[in-house]
């Protein structure tokens, strides 16, 4: 299964990137073979629709799920419709966060927990 | 004097007295006979109603073109969401296309790129327009809806009421940002509304730089003067800008504010300065 992780480097070892529609990266993890490949974000510094077109890079690359820090409302909105799960509120690594997904103590989302444009000034 | 005059009322900082010397200015113009209009284009929060009190006669809707996709017709090519640059409208799979109509510039792209013409506009209302009139004063007003977020084209519907031959003055919101961009575009002249404190003069550069960009004559009226230090005075003279009105810092300014007067009316002694004032725009 394919899930991406927000990230503020382009490996396993970088941090996770609080934000979701500006994190620097998105790696994109096989968690059954932990291969993985990591995505630019073009929408960093985009003036508005960060989130969306961050949705939209995560959708397109086939991810199931993803992990990130927070989430605004857009993204939400966008993932969900993809029917891709979020879960938010993870720190650490690239690889701690997805140890926790494993571990099933990650906690899906229930809706946006940051408001829109959290991302602008972190 | 039948050709018309177009003076925009800006700031960068908010707060500097805009809509004060934008209504005393307007009721003295049409005091000396001119036609004169007030266009209130700060829509987010209009102001200038307090002290003009209008009599309000007319009301006008303002819509904008968002996109509707017909899921029936989309083939799920993702042309919509590739033009768009403020990621408004946005593929997911198969026939499943978003669309977040508050971040459309209604550009109307998607619609004409869509293959199949699966996307058609839709009207929002993004706010209205009141007409009316203050006296001898023309009156109109943008007010936006709350949560609507597109001010620009609201204020470029409230500029196309300016009518031919008036003294136009219109009140442009705080900032340098697009819409100031938009409610100051095609002015014949800018008067930028600044105070002499430090955060007055921060502003005031970046709203020079911004008139200075779009090639629009422009003069400096320093409110509250006599308030904070001279280095907004020092600024102009080193910028050879001219300093057209100084309105003191006089507490009974702020009294007469407070209770929606007119400053002209309630202190006669403002009243030469707004006069020089109106014969330097006629005069413009």
């Amino acid at each position: 299964m394919k899930i991406a992780v927000t990230s503020q480097g382009g490996s396993l070892d970088s941090q996770v990137d609080p934000r979701f529609g500006r994190a620097a990266y998105f790696v994109i993890v096989d968690t059954s073979t932990m291969e993985f490949e990591a995505i630019e974000n073009q929408n960093i510094a985009a003036s508005g629709g960060a989130g969306i077109g961050s949705a939209k890079t995560v959708i397109d690359a086939g991810v199931q799920a993803v992990l990130t820090g927070n989430c605004g409302p857009n993204a939400h909105k966008t993932l969900t419709a993809a029917g891709i799960r979020l879960f938010t509120c993870l720190s650490g690594t690239v690889a701690e966060a997805i140890e926790t997904y494993k571990s099933g103590k990650a906690v899906e989302a229930s809706g946006p927990n940051v408001k829109s444009h959290s991302g602008m000034d972190a | 004097m039948s050709r018309g005059f177009t003076v925009a009322v800006a700031s960068g900082k908010g707060g500097t007295g805009k809509t004060t010397i934008a209504v005393n200015l307007a009721h003295i113009a049409a005091g000396l006979g001119r036609k004169v209009q007030y266009l209130d284009c700060d829509v987010e929060e209009p102001n200038g109603h307090i002290f003009l009190k209008p009599q309000i006669t007319g009301r006008r809707a303002v819509t904008v073109d968002v996109p509707q996709v017909d899921t029936d017709k989309c083939t799920g090519c993702g042309e919509c969401g590739r033009i768009c640059q403020y990621s408004a409208i946005v593929h997911i799979t198969g026939n499943n296309v978003l669309t977040f109509e508050q971040l459309c510039h209604s550009c109307g792209g998607c619609i004409r790129i869509c293959p199949v013409g699966a996307i058609k506009p839709r009207l929002l209302a993004i706010g209205e327009i009141e007409l009316g009139t203050a006296g001898n004063v023309g009156f109109v007003q943008g007010r936006l809806r709350i949560g609507n977020v597109r001010t620009p084209s609201l204020i470029k519907k409230v500029k196309s009421h300016i009518r031919k031959g008036c003294l136009a003055i219109v009140d442009v919101p705080p900032g340098t940002s697009c819409p100031v961009v938009e409610a100051v575009k095609g002015a014949d002249f800018v008067l930028l509304v600044t105070e002499p404190t430090p955060f007055g003069l921060n502003d005031l550069k970046l709203a020079v730089a911004l008139v200075r960009q779009m090639g629009l004559p422009f003069a400096v009226a320093i409110n509250r003067y006599g308030l904070g230090n001279d280095e907004v005075e020092k600024y102009c003279k080193s910028e050879n800008i001219e300093i057209i009105l100084k309105l003191p810092d006089d507490r009974r300014i702020a009294e007469a504010y407070s209770t929606g007067q007119m400053v002209v009316d309630a202190l006669c002694e403002y009243k030469e300065q707004f006069l020089g004032l109106a014969h330097v725009m006629a005069g413009r």
